[in-house]
């Protein structure tokens, strides 16, 4: 028999982490469908950048499981990490390499061909033709972060995660990213982004998803409509634990 | 595997291109180690019989001190720059990241020691320019960069990073130091590879077993 369900972008089920006595995600189920962008939202220490560490594969869940694509993270890493590209929040970039330098080492880690022309068209994507021989390290930090988005998404990824990427940007800047999200989008592939800027994400995304108390509080496929009840949602500390819905 | 060879060299053709702008790690070895045989032959009254003694254990000590010094070095520029996550980030396997780190700075060493091995050889006035000596010394800086990479990776997220490295470093490599000086006591005593065989035997043996070992230590240290 043929399954005819669309496999979900990600499928994380039972995450639980902990960082010492520190209970960040506490059993969270998430299953996202592909092509759409996805706004996490939550509190400081509500857990959105370690699930996106997680999903990036630079932490391990303490138990539980994660897919992107139907790739199990803890079966083959290397393949997850072909799907995903990602922009964090430092440029992780080499300063004293150019950003060239830079593009065409991760290019190869990554084994594309055609190097230079695939830097050049992901160059042109970002807006960072003019600044592409300068040393990372004389960059102002909006192009840094330019050159990270650039190196995610050299390879194509059918997974951008995005953790705070419009923190330290110029408008200009924000205004590129959202062009870049919103090609994605219209190329059917996923965005994960976080951030603190609520309109601005409820304005870009498709799902919303708020994190609280270690687990998903509230999920809306209409965020534009849903804006309210998700702004009550986002306000919760993680002490307060989980979203219990509007008070009656 | 030819391309996780290009990645391995990938990551060290990086290291090295790093290195020969800053210069931070090959400066720092090569100075340490001249440093060290410098004061070691003005407080040495080193007649030929001294010197053929002495001068193998204060070359690769000096050599081992100065290693230290540059690994961490190496490491501590991935983690300044959150590099070391960029990597982790690549869709290839944790032991590649590994090879290619303990590459550079096998290079690191080499070229350390192609400062030193000179200076040593006036210094002490003793013979060393021998095909014996080039396998130690390779031999050596395999085995150092493969436990100081995996070591460096250990210490590097710790405050006391400078102290817990060659805590941990030394005394792993103290079999690997005792092949170095043993074979180069025969070389400069002008004996032949027989007479040393065991002690190559033994650093590559050290070699082997270490490079196997760090590479699937290595992945786990990277998770967390």
């Amino acid at each position: 028999m043929v399954s005819t369900a669309i496999q979900p972008a990600i499928d994380a089920r039972k995450v639980v982490k902990n960082f010492g006595e520190t209970a960040v995600l506490r059993g969270l189920d998430l299953s996202l469908p592909p092509g759409e962008v996805t706004v996490l939202l939550g509190s400081n220490g509500a857990g959105k950048s370690t699930l996106l560490r997680i999903l990036a594969m630079l932490t391990q869940a303490d138990s539980g499981s994660v897919s992107i694509y139907g790739v199990d993270l803890a079966e083959d890493g290397p393949a997850a990490r072909g799907l995903t590209g990602s922009v964090l929040h430092s440029p992780m970039l080499y300063a004293d390499m150019t950003g060239r330098e830079n593009l065409m080492f991760f290019a190869s880690l990554y084994r594309l061909q055609n190097i230079d022309e695939l830097i050049a068209r992901t160059a042109a994507q970002v807006g960072i033709e003019s600044t592409l021989d300068d040393r990372v390290r004389t960059l102002s930090h909006g192009f840094q972060k330019r050159v990270a988005l650039a190196r995610a998404l050299m390879h194509d990824p059918r997974l951008l995660l995005l953790d705070e990427p419009e923190s330290g940007l110029d408008s200009q800047s924000v205004s590129r990213l959202d062009d870049v999200i919103d090609e994605y989008r219209k190329a059917g592939r996923t965005v994960v982004m976080t951030t603190h800027i609520v309109e601005h994400g409820l304005e870009i995304a498709d799902r919303a998803v708020v994190l609280s108390g270690g687990v998903v509080g509230l999920e809306s496929s209409s965020p534009g409509q849903d804006r309210a009840v998700i702004l009550a949602a986002y306000s919760l500390s993680p002490e307060q634990g989980p979203w219990q819905g509007p008070a009656a | 595997m030819r391309d996780s060879l290009a990645v391995i060299w990938s990551i060290g053709r990086k290291d090295l291109l790093l290195e020969l702008r800053n210069k931070d790690v090959v400066v720092a070895v090569a100075g340490f180690a001249l440093l060290v045989l410098v004061i070691f032959t003005f407080s040495l009254n080193l007649t030929p019989d001294i010197a053929k003694l002495v001068g193998p254990g204060v070359l690769w000590a000096a050599v081992a001190f100065a290693g230290v010094t540059g690994l961490n070095r190496a490491f501590a520029l991935e983690v300044e720059g959150n590099t070391l996550e960029a990597l982790m980030l690549a869709p290839i396997s944790r032991d590649l990241i590994f090879l290619g780190k303990a590459l550079g700075n096998f290079l690191f060493i080499t070229v350390a020691l192609v400062v030193v091995l000179p200076v040593f050889a006036v210094l002490f006035n003793l013979v060393v320019f021998r095909w014996e000596m080039l396998a130690i010394s390779l031999l050596t800086a395999i085995g150092f960069s493969s436990v100081g990479t995996l070591f460096a990776a250990m210490s590097v997220r710790v405050r006391a990073r400078e102290v817990m490295l060659p805590l941990l470093f030394l005394p792993v490599v103290t079999p690997l130091i005792m092949a170095a000086v043993e074979s180069t006591s025969h070389v400069v005593n002008g004996r032949s590879w027989s007479d040393m065989s065991q002690w190559l035997q033994l650093a590559a043996a050290f070699d082997v077993v270490f490079i196997v070992v760090s590479a699937f230590v290595f992945q786990h240290i990277l998770e967390d």
